[in-house]
């Protein structure tokens, strides 16, 4: 009776939350998928219609597809690596005893506030422009030729402006996980002779496993939609080497306006991210059930 | 001996932690000093001490109107939390403290919803918010926010209460507490580290929304990332004046971000931490 | 409590935004220096016109067409007046989503405007945007380096002498290089000047029956011609520079030569801006004796969509922002140099105007070279010179401009490029519906 009163009282609380992440998705998954069959261009209307699945049949032998799908899963994986090995290293060095610790953990976390468009400004004119930016001084001040980063190195110039803004989340959720091991069980196996590199493979990294699992799903998601950084910095290209599927379906639907194979390139979009999550959630899931 | 070592260990760690530190934070140091050189200055090369002219930020603020948007932004920014909470604070707290099998898979479900890309669903939100008189209005993009951040913000929460030792409030409930003393006498003030936290990611992930803040409004409601839509890049030399934009935009969010780190860091964990 | 009063705030802030007294119109433009100063004096505006407040949303061009393409198309009606170009004038007019402009008032003079570009923002005979600026585009170069480097610029080029010229002129032990053209993909950025430069190499983007014809030697000519040249004399980066990039560098004394928008005469000879202010002469764009220079045509231009509530302020703020008056206003206040070049034939028999700005005769004489109904030596069956006005060439022009960019950046070969370019626009025309 009492459980009875407790479930529906639980239900009647999560109602608010669930109805309306479900209307969010729903209605705009509906209308997508809607518009994913019908040829919907707004500059050109004269043609619209029900059109089948040319829609996805076009998108798909667009020659930029291909790239795109390897072009996102190569910025989620590389960022996620960068991110993730960078951010343990870095929070097991801010884990020592530090002068001014305080102060290094504000520098360290600050790229995570600086909004998206304006970190890729700040890196491409600032930072990577081939005669303005601060590599460049650099490249000259050693004799070497400045490297041009966005025409030929776009998708590791991306990655690497990515993977600045997220390293600061993943090393604050470990640096976190890792000042919680406790201290006991660290000198324990200090006294037993573990050397550092034993110490840090049988009991540092799977303390952090947990909070490795998080960083990773959070990113994932974030990361599948990464695009104002590309618009900024390389528009895609040059070619389609910094093309990925968030980009495509934007240059369909607000460069071509062709709404349909926006929507069309929106639904792969949606079934990539499942695949990906899917393999991502069970690992996280078991994780999390701990 | 014990303690020399550990003064040479801590020495070196600190070297090496400010240096990377350093480098990590260079972008934006380097964004602030640019912004108060002259536009000649600023790309004569590489050169950490800028002779100090606010002429940027005079021209940026003459040319936008900084305050405007700034309030565009606070007011969004916030009021999308506050709706997030006042929402999603009762479905955690649910699920934490009444887990059903399903639990976790609503919480992943939940998460999915942000998987859409936006841009595949401009037109038909486009054409809802036309529709109903919600273009450049701030209600609707508020709305707008607080459903895109909704999943983070539900599961935040409910990392957190998961944390509240349980028999707590069976023991409340054995005094004969009602649920809403529960809530108010119990419950409010454990959670009220991780709200806090929470609002804060939240404001930041707001704050820095720079896709549908920028596509929905056009000057009613536009917040900074409308601002510095217009300084990206102008005809002549903007790197001045860009980095004087940038820092603006950025400056609000970052402050706020050191003063509260202690609590923001804490809620970062996702309940990663056990 | 608290959430109350908090809700509270948040409705009466929201309410505050529809309280405005007088009637506000809204307007949308673009982040250029001819369009800031315009913001800076509208004092002038309101003065006379104090029942109609401004309302402005700046933003850089291509979130600025994005936003007003997307708006105009879903009839959002959030903006009463936009600021769109040659590219977009014939096609919204054409699907009636443009107010025609016939109410500009007694004194403005509508014969006035340049009939090159009057003739790109009208369809059938009525006007549908009033231009702000226009502009052709032409070779800026640096009258120093040509000099050191023992030649003479003609006022008429070849593109052999451009090659011969840059090869001379390129020092990049010291910074400084032959030529900076754009590289920087987009059917307004890169394609526009390709474009442009294609049709004196005798290049068409389409044959009569919108067959494309990058698979055709003269696009084969183009694009080697210009990647080879960009490669021996151009600069670092090419393929990321665009109109502003290149701006920056040329007014550092990085570039020889520069083949760009006739606007940027005024930023490159102005010494506040400029290190190369007092070095810098000016030649038509270069032609290949086919009978066509490689210059384009463009006009920023105001224009007032078909959803809007509030057609007779706005339109009366387009009669301001691109009467003779405004011309002088400007040039009250910041000398005639200033002045929006392009739109006016009264601007140019200025004498003062001609004074002021050396590039005057320069930038009519392209003006009035680029014609958009036969853009090439061969006939075609679209109009615009830098352009195809029509709707799918937005989304085409960028992806080839794309490809074009990689070729540039050594990512592809010229050969490669345009055959991708090729199938890319095969393609985007069957789809269109123009290859049966």
């Amino acid at each position: 009776m009492a459980t009875q009163q407790t479930r529906s009282l639980a239900r009647f609380m999560m109602a608010p939350s669930v109805i309306l992440l479900f209307v969010w998705m729903i209605v705009p998954l509906l209308f997508t998928l809607w518009f994913s069959f019908q040829q919907y261009n707004p500059l050109n209307p004269m043609r619209d219609g029900f059109v089948g699945f040319s829609n996805y049949a076009l998108f798909y032998s667009n020659p930029a597809f291909l790239y795109s799908i390897l072009n996102t899963l190569i910025i989620v994986v590389s960022v996620l690596v960068i991110t993730v090995v960078g951010g343990i290293l870095l929070a097991m060095l801010l884990d020592q005893p530090i002068w001014g610790q305080g102060i290094v953990r504000i520098l360290v976390i600050s790229p995570f506030f600086v909004m998206p468009p304006v970190a890729a400004l700040v890196w491409k004119n600032m930072i990577m422009h081939p005669q303005y930016g601060v590599f460049a001084d650099i490249a000259r001040f050693f004799g070497a030729q400045p490297i041009d980063w966005f025409g030929q190195h776009p998708l590791t110039a991306v990655i690497l402006i990515v993977a600045w803004q997220w390293l600061p989340f993943a090393t604050l959720i470990l640096l976190t996980s890792l000042q919680s091991l406790d201290g006991e069980q660290k000198e324990a196996a200090e006294m037993d002779g573990a050397g550092f590199l034993s110490r840090f493979w049988y009991l540092t990294l799977p303390h952090m496993s947990r909070a490795i699992t998080v960083v990773i799903l959070i990113q994932t998601i974030f990361l599948l939609s990464i695009y104002a950084e590309i618009l900024v910095t390389t528009n895609g290209g040059p070619g389609y080497a910094s093309t990925n599927l968030p980009f495509l379906v934007y240059q369909k639907a607000l460069l071509e306006f062709k709404i349909g194979q926006a929507s069309a390139g929106g639904v792969i979009a949606v079934i990539l991210a499942n695949i990906v999550a899917f393999f991502a959630m069970r690992a996280v899931g078991k994780n999390l059930d701990k | 001996m014990a303690r020399a070592v550990t003064t040479q260990h801590k020495t070196i760690a600190t070297a090496a932690a400010w240096v990377v530190a350093l480098l990590i934070f260079f972008p934006i140091l380097y964004t602030i000093i640019t912004s108060f050189k002259s536009e000649q200055e600023a790309i004569q090369g590489f050169n950490l001490i800028p002779s100090g002219t606010f002429e940027s930020y005079s021209e940026v603020q003459q040319q936008s109107g900084y305050f405007k948007f700034f309030f565009n932004s606070v007011l969004l920014s916030v009021g999308s939390t506050i709706l997030a909470l006042i929402v999603a604070i009762p479905a955690a707290w649910s699920m934490a403290f009444s887990p059903t099998k399903r639990t976790k898979d609503i919480l992943m479900w939940m998460l999915s919803t942000k998987m859409m890309p936006a841009v595949a669903v401009l037109f038909p939100i486009y054409l809802i918010f036309r529709d109903s008189g919600l273009l450049d209005s701030r209600i609707g993009l508020t709305v707008m926010l607080m459903l895109i951040n909704l999943p983070i913000v539900v599961w935040m929460l409910y990392t957190y209460f998961r944390e509240i030792p349980g028999e707590i409030l069976e023991a409340a409930r054995m005094d004969g507490a009602s649920l809403w003393n529960e809530i108010i006498y119990v419950l409010t003030p454990m959670a009220v580290p991780g709200i806090a936290s929470t609002m804060l990611l939240n404001i930041i992930l707001a704050w820095n929304e720079a896709f549908w803040t920028i596509r929905l409004t056009t000057t009613n409601a536009a917040p900074l990332t409308a601002f510095i839509s217009s300084f990206s890049s102008p005809q002549g030399l903007f790197w001045a004046k860009l980095s004087a934009a940038s820092t603006l935009a950025i400056a609000p969010i970052l402050i706020m971000g050191w003063f509260s780190q202690k609590q923001l860091v804490r809620g970062l964990t996702f309940g990663a931490v056990k | 409590m608290k959430l109350r009063t908090l809700t509270l705030g948040l409705l009466s802030a929201s309410a505050l935004a529809f309280a405005a007294h007088a009637e506000s119109i809204t307007i949308a433009t673009v982040n250029n220096g001819d369009m800031v100063r315009m913001q800076k004096l509208t004092d002038d505006f309101t003065k006379a016109n104090p029942d109609i407040q401004l309302n402005w949303v700046t933003l850089e061009e291509n979130v600025l067409r994005e936003r007003v393409t997307t708006d105009i198309a879903t009839k959002g009606g959030q903006y009463d007046v936009m600021t769109i170009g040659t590219y977009e004038v014939p096609i919204w007019a054409k699907q009636s989503w443009l107010l025609p402009l016939d109410k500009l008032g007694d004194d403005y003079d509508v014969k006035d405007i340049i009939p090159a570009i009057a003739g790109g923002l009208s369809v059938d005979g009525k006007l549908y945007a009033a231009p702000f600026y226009g502009e052709s585009s032409f070779v800026m170069y640096r009258k120093d380096l040509m000099e050191k480097a023992g030649l003479k610029m003609p006022d008429a080029p070849t593109w052999e002498f451009i090659k011969q010229a840059a090869d001379k002129m390129t020092d990049r032990a010291n910074g400084v290089n032959g030529v900076c053209l754009r590289g920087k993909a987009g059917w307004g950025e890169n394609m526009a000047f390709l474009t442009a430069m294609s049709n004196s190499f005798g290049a068409r983007w389409f044959d009569e029956n919108w067959k494309p014809q990058f698979d055709q030697p003269e696009w084969k000519n183009t694009l080697q011609f210009y990647v080879d040249l960009m490669k021996a004399d151009g600069p670092e980066g090419a393929s990321s520079n665009g109109f502003n990039e290149n701006l920056a560098l040329f007014q550092q004394g990085k570039c020889g030569m520069w083949i760009d928008a006739t606007v940027a005469a005024s930023f490159v000879s102005d010494p506040k801006a400029s290190q190369v202010a007092d070095k810098v002469g000016y030649a038509l764009a270069p032609d290949n004796g086919l009978g066509k220079r490689g210059n384009w045509l463009w006009a920023w231009s105001l224009a007032i969509p078909a959803g809007t509530q509030k057609a007779d302020a706005a339109e009366k703020f387009v009669s301001w922002a691109t009467s003779k008056h405004y011309a002088e206003l400007v040039a009250s206040k910041e000398g005639w140099a200033n002045v929006p070049p392009g739109t006016r034939s009264s601007l140019y028999a200025n004498p003062e105007y001609q004074k002021a700005a050396p590039f005057a005769k320069m930038t009519l004489d392209s003006i009035n070279a680029a014609d958009p109904t036969h853009p090439t030596v061969k006939p075609v069956p679209y109009v615009g010179v830098q352009f195809v006005a029509i709707p799918e060439f937005q989304g085409l022009g960028t992806t080839v401009g794309q490809l074009f960019s990689a070729a540039l950046a050594g990512q592809s070969s010229v050969d490669d490029a345009l055959k991708q370019a090729q199938d890319a626009a095969t393609a985007a025309m069957t789809e269109g519906g123009y290859i049966k």
